[in-house]
């Protein structure tokens, strides 16, 4: 809610000239989200300090909103208090003379490179202190920053997302403004509005003198952009290249993406994919089921593959299907490929005689996802109820966490995994299930196997003996 | 002529064009119940008379013929129908759906038909066209009743067809007018000396037979046994074989029946006696050979006679029976919902037989398809065929045959009270081929709900509620709804309550509040209310808990397996505790506390289910505090801070200097005067959430505070008032319950409450300064409920609860500046309506859930309400209210 910008230039009041705001009085402005408020806590020939508060109201915050992600957060929210995307919208408003780099009253000044520190009081910074300096360093800034508690009171909650920040270097006022006018809103990383096009361009604008040489610049454009991948590759596409062209889709960082970062090295999902059609090719399936099918990325194997003539993928989120469904442009595929495929919206715990008669099913890291006391419903819906020809079964291998870099002991590979199993807790689990439901079973490992804790992935497929 | 119909059939009216079907089928059917193909030919190309359009308007037709049939409704098919091609789909059409094809056949003469054709400008088809018709019919005549049609009538006349009458009658298993009470018996095998004891257990005794009884068959003893309040046996078949005394059995029963006190469906056994007595050739095993020897011990000169009487009574006996307003059904084998009622040779093989997959078990016996379990009929069904070591309902359906030729037992189910009532077998008079399964460790219904069926849960769905009749459940909410059942609630079968939503008061309006208890008083006042109960508003969590007197017990009557003797559940039917030593030992707690209060035998309960807040807040909420709360919290306390010093700076220097010429004068100090009032806003509101918050190290920093006792075995405790929950509650956190150290009585928390008299002000005053005290110390605020706990309107259900909230608690909830006056003037603005639609219907759900599960209803049953309240929670309302 506060931006403070001190400099210690002699005249230290020609700030008053550079902001078009006259130090002895107070500035108030109307904005969309409240008001802003220019004011000067120092005035002196030595030292000069002006001041940006945003009045940001809470209830209007909330009131255009209804209808839509109808959550308690956006009535108790931080927005009013912090530096977020509002203080860009505000510099851009208020100080859009300073930013453009005119200065009326002395027009030299403004191309001047003066000493410079921005205060930031309540600044969310997601990604730490280390981001804060990975940001501001690299454009010559000193970074002074304090973490603020949660709560002094409740010690045991730990440190909070807010940081108050002092960022001192000697450059142009512009690019100061500039500078935050982007980092701000990527380190708060929540837009307060909608992110199109022509996010694009402001980011290209304001971002023009120092992006480009930048090496955060692909996460400061991709936070930047909301985690967009088709802005994020344009915009990438338009800075000056210096390096590889942009990456391809898969690669750019899905802010709800389930994997852990550790997995990421091993491209292990592909490899746990392509296991996995292997067993359904090998098996002589032509009607399979991808239970818990997420969002696409095994179907779309499937369906590449003209053995599958019917292919069917369920799961229990919605969300996920209608993401499935872009990302297979189903509504675009020719009648002969798209006839062979459909997603359904299901829960593997019911009975589902919608499932019955397949060939074969793949459940690909979904087990891990259940509490356990539920299994027993998966176990007879799926083996007793749908009763597939062949069962292709996924789950990490706990033993192998030891092996990734940054996973605590005791930590699972995502946050809302139940459990995760050693190769003897699933091979029992799998066993008594082969036998209970009369399949029968083999085991394999999938990724690189090391000697002592096996494979990162393990895979059970059960066939109906 | 008199044409006798069953009151479900398929009627085809046969005729050339011109007979007089259409003004026939007018004259005797309702609109509806007549399809005409001209009709649908008009429906699918605009004519009538298109015979372009022919096979798209059979088609229709068909299709609705299907659609009527399927519901159970009398149609009447009005086409030509002159060809065996075009009769023979409805005939197959009428088999599929198990009623009789009926055939009409109107034999007017050609000349006639020509002519009337004639008159018709519609109809100018040639004379060939007529002619052929005729010509179709006459061919067919003979070959009707080959054709699959069980009653032909034919016209011949004009006169004839003026003349006919057409009655409806009953079909022969419609017995829906009798209304019983009923004893029903299964399967007897021979074993008279049971069955009499049996009759005799069940109050039945000997009497002679009336003399106006005047067609009483010779062979038969003229007495029969009859229940002096007129309770009359049904007998599920399979009177013979096996046992020792099968003549006289069927003596016994067909007695019985002659005199009107008993009904009898065959069993399999018995139509094998039949076809026997038919002179049809059957193998003598399976116990024919013990009946046959039976029958060869009567006298020489009675025998023929009475096997005469024998074939003629199970000729006439009706494969099953739909009783009581189609509340029950009799037959051997059972019958699937949608063959009740209907009449057809498959219905007939199912009700002796029951379906089978073709494989055959390890002893050599055929392995059945469990229709029960796929059961999803409203009518109970009862049923023999099978020996069981215990009769067990399964999906309303159960199964009394207890094996007693086997060494088992002679079961009755007294209808409609549901009670089994048994005599042992005297002895073991055939061996099994399958030895009696022992009783396995759940129950049939038990392994049944394992697995339920998403057809069960999925799509819109309509739950009739007692409370609140139909309560709708669109296909979106349920769609949302699996979502959070399937990744995130506790295993179904501990969910028997889900709570409801709960609607704030309306706004205050004016003052510093935004909601104050006028505002309740008011609304109870305005519905009638006299007397409400004011309860404190525990902030914490909500929780449900279940809990059992052991595991053994919660096994029993819950059907889980090791999943120890209770739960704690969220609202969203999540497990409370990630960490389960918690949850035993919150239980253990509990558990000491329905002991010293000797609960379990005061209420004759091995179970109970509690609706309770648990404490602290940060217990459940850890994460919600730090992310979202104490982070507010947070950025508040450092923006303000900075905001405001540099507003003090900033102001002392205007008090410095002189102003500029012309520039207007301290605006700074106003607006560090407005920051600083935030500032304390925000100090509030962390001490607002503060108050809730307190580590948990052990289960004794938790509290429980259970509000209402809902149901324990065989009782859903809404009879009660709410000030009797309140008073028995507190006992479990009574002095008996705080002896020595540890003890649960400090964990289970009373909860305050206090009565008020909504026609009496001083009591209203007083409940206002009672809550007024509560919420001073930043307490949450009080929950207002009518002393009852149903109460109706002229609207429908009264809000069953409704919360107050305390002015400081409300920072939680608005923000931590909504009672700056600028913002709370705006805030005003708020609508309760769609809230309290939900929390009525949420309300309705959960007891009807309760309900059921109390009354032992398939869980599928008890599962569709809870998973009704999921899904209305996810409608989106104002999460504020």
């Amino acid at each position: 809610m506060l931006l403070t910008i001190s400099t210690t230039y002699a005249p230290a009041t020609d700030l008053g000239f550079l902001l078009h705001k006259n130090p002895a009085r107070m500035h108030s402005f109307d904005l969309s989200f409240g008001k802003a408020h220019v004011f000067y806590p120092r005035a002196e020939s030595s030292h000069c300090t002006a001041a940006l508060l945003l009045d940001v109201d809470p209830v209007q915050l909330v009131r255009g909103k209804h209808g839509v992600g109808f959550t308690l957060d956006q009535y108790v929210n931080d927005r009013p208090y912090v530096a977020s995307s509002l203080m860009s919208v505000a510099i851009s408003q208020v100080f859009g003379t300073a930013l453009s780099g005119r200065c009326k009253g002395k027009p030299e000044l403004a191309e001047l490179r003066i000493p410079l520190v921005a205060r930031l009081a309540a600044l969310p910074c997601r990604g730490g202190e280390a981001l804060l300096r990975q940001l501001f360093e690299p454009l010559g800034y000193s970074v002074t920053a304090t973490r603020e508690p949660l709560d002094p009171r409740f010690p045991e909650w730990g440190e909070g997302p807010y940081y108050t920040v002092e960022l001192a270097a000697t450059l142009r006022l512009r690019d100061l403004l500039d500078h935050l006018y982007v980092l701000v809103p990527v380190l708060d990383d929540d837009k307060h509005y909608y992110i199109g096009e022509a996010e694009v361009e402001k980011l290209l604008k304001h971002g023009e003198a120092w992006l480009a040489g930048h090496p955060q610049r692909e996460a400061i454009v991709r936070r930047y952009l909301g985690y967009r991948s088709a802005l994020t590759r344009q915009a990438l596409a338009r800075l000056p290249q210096d390096e590889a062209a942009a990456p391809d889709e898969d690669e750019i960082e899905d802010k709800t993406a389930a994997e852990l970062p550790a997995e990421k090295p091993l491209r292990l999902n592909d490899q746990r994919l392509d296991a996995v059609v292997g067993e359904l090719k090998a098996c002589g399936a032509g009607r399979v089921l991808d239970l818990g099918c997420s969002t696409g990325n095994l179907l779309r194997r499937l369906l590449d593959d003209g053995q599958f003539t019917e292919i069917v993928g369920v799961d229990v989120s919605h969300q996920a299907l209608d993401v499935a469904a872009r990302r297979l442009h189903l509504d675009r595929l020719p009648p002969t490929k798209a006839n062979r495929i459909k997603l359904l919206h299901g829960s593997l715990t019911y009975r589902d005689r919608r499932l019955a008669g397949y060939d074969a099913a793949a459940i690909v890291e979904v087990i891990e996802h259940l509490d356990p006391p539920r299994l027993a419903a998966l176990e007879r819906a799926v083996f007793e109820a749908a009763r597939p020809k062949t069962v292709v079964v996924t789950t990490p291998n706990r033993e192998y966490n030891t092996l990734f870099a940054g996973m605590q002991p005791g930590q699972l590979r995502h946050r809302d995994h139940r459990f995760e199993w050693t190769r003897d807790e699933f091979r029992n689990w799998a066993t008594r299930v082969a036998e209970r439901f009369g399949y029968q079973l083999r085991l394999a490992p999938i990724g690189p196997e090391d000697a002592t804790h096996g494979a990162p992935t393990q895979m059970a497929v059960f066939q109906l003996g | 002529m008199p044409i006798t119909l069953p009151n479900l059939c398929l009627v085809v009216l046969i005729g050339p064009s011109g007979s007089g079907k259409s003004t026939f089928a007018r004259k005797h059917f309702r609109p509806t119940e007549v399809i005409s193909s001209d009709y649908c030919r008009g429906l699918v190309s605009d004519d009538d008379n298109d015979q372009a359009a022919t096979p798209d308007a059979f088609e229709v037709l068909h299709f609705i013929a299907a659609k009527r049939l399927r519901a159970g409704k009398l149609t009447v098919i009005d086409a030509t129908n002159t060809q065996p091609e075009s009769r023979q789909p409805l005939v197959a059409l009428a088999r599929s759906h198990d009623v009789l094809p009926v055939a009409i056949v109107l034999s007017t003469p050609e000349a006639i038909c020509r002519e009337r054709n004639v008159a018709r400008p519609d109809r100018q088809f040639g004379p060939h066209v007529v002619l052929n018709q005729i010509r179709q019919l006459r061919r067919s005549l003979r070959g009707l009743d080959r054709e699959g049609f069980r009653k032909v009538f034919v016209l011949n006349s004009p006169a004839e067809i003026d003349a006919a009458a057409i009655v409806r009658e009953r079909v022969w298993n419609d017995l829906r007018h009798e209304h019983g009470p009923f004893d029903i018996i299964g399967d007897i095998h021979g074993c008279g000396d049971e069955l009499e004891e049996l009759l005799a257990k069940l109050g039945y005794a000997k009497a002679p037979v009336p003399a106006e009884a005047g067609d009483w068959p010779d062979v038969l003893p003229r007495e029969h046994y009859a229940h002096a309040a007129g309770r009359r046996a049904i007998f599920v078949g399979d009177l013979v074989d096996r046992g020792p005394q099968v003549v006289r059995v069927l003596d016994t029963v067909r007695a019985m029946v002659f005199a009107g006190t008993a009904l009898c469906v065959p069993g399999n056994h018995d139509i094998k006696l039949l076809r026997h007595l038919h002179g049809h050739h059957v193998k003598l095993t399976h116990g024919l050979e013990q009946t046959l020897a039976d029958i060869a011990a009567i006298p020489d000169d009675r025998r023929a006679a009475w096997q005469a009487d024998v074939t003629k009574f199970l000729d006439s006996l009706v494969s099953h029976y739909v009783l009581d307003d189609g509340k029950l059904v009799v037959a051997h084998a059972g019958m699937k919902a949608e063959y009740q009622g209907r009449t057809s040779g498959r219905v007939r093989e199912f009700a002796l037989y029951g379906e089978t997959t073709g494989e055959t078990d390890e002893f050599g016996l055929p392995v059945r398809l469990n229709w029960a379990a796929e059961y999803r009929g409203q009518a109970i069904v009862v049923y023999g065929h099978t020996p069981v070591p215990e009769p067990e309902w399964l999906n309303h359906t159960i199964n009394i045959d207890t094996g007693c030729v086997f060494g088992g037992r002679l079961t009755a189910l007294r209808y409609p009270e549901r009670e089994l009532v048994a005599v042992a077998a005297r002895r073991t008079y055939c061996e099994p081929a399958r030895p009696f399964l022992p009783p396995p460790g759940l129950s049939l219904q038990q392994q049944l709900d394992d697995l339920l069926d998403i057809d069960d849960c999925l799509g819109k769905r309509l739950i009739d509620t007692r409370l609140a009749g139909k309560v709708t459940i669109r296909a979106e909410q349920s769609a949302a709804a699996l979502e959070v059942m399937s990744r995130f609630a506790a295993n179904p079968k501990w969910l028997i309550y889900l709570p409801p939503t709960m609607s704030p008061c309306d706004t205050a309006l004016e003052g510093q509040w935004l909601e104050h208890p006028e505002q309740v008083f008011a609304y109870y006042r305005e519905a009638g209310v006299p007397e409400v109960i004011c309860q404190e508003k525990h902030m914490g969590s909500r929780a449900v808990v279940v809990i059992a007197k052991g595991e053994e017990a919660a096994r029993k009557r819950f059907g889980v397996e090791d999943e120890g003797r209770g739960i704690v559940v969220t609202r969203t039917g999540r497990r409370f505790f990630d960490d389960v030593a918690m949850e035993h030992a919150l239980l253990d707690r509990l558990h000491q506390s329905l002991d010293a209060a000797r609960w379990w035998d005061r209420f004759t309960s091995d179970w109970f289910c509690f609706d309770c807040e648990l404490m602290p807040w940060s217990a459940k909420a850890q994460e919600l505090l730090r992310r979202q709360y104490a982070a507010v919290g947070s950025a508040a306390g450092a923006g303000l801070r900075d905001a405001v010093a540099a507003l003090d700076a900033s102001g002392a220097r205007e008090g410095e200097a002189p102003a500029e010429p012309g520039s207007p004068r301290p605006m700074v100090g106003a607006l560090a005067d407005r920051y600083r009032q935030r500032q304390d806003c925000a100090a509030r509101y962390r001490d607002a959430y503060a108050r809730y918050c307190w580590p948990v190290n052990s289960v004794a920093d938790l509290r429980l505070a259970p509000f209402h006792l809902l149901a324990a075995e065989g009782h859903v405790f809404t009879d009660h008032d709410h000030l009797w929950h309140m008073q028995t509650l507190a006992e479990l956190a009574g002095p008996a319950c705080r002896a020595g150290p540890g003890a649960a009585g400090d964990v289970v928390q009373a909860t305050h409450h206090f009565l008020v008299d909504l026609a009496d002000p001083a009591s209203c005053a007083a409940g206002v300064r009672w809550w007024e005290e509560l919420t001073a110390g930043g307490g949450e605020g009080m929950v207002v409920k009518p002393r009852e706990w149903i109460v109706r309107g002229e609207r429908g259900l009264v809000q069953p609860a409704m919360k107050c909230r305390g002015r400081e608690y409300l920072r939680i909830i608005y923000g931590p500046e909504y009672t700056l006056p600028d913002h709370l003037h705006r805030l005003r603005r708020r609508s309760t309506g769609a809230k309290r639609a939900l929390a009525s219907r949420e309300f309705a759900l959960g007891l009807e859930a309760l309900e059921r599960f109390v009354r032992r209803e398939p869980l599928r049953r008890v599962h569709e309400c809870v998973f009704g309240v999921l899904a209305l929670e996810s409608e989106p309302v104002d999460p504020r209210l």
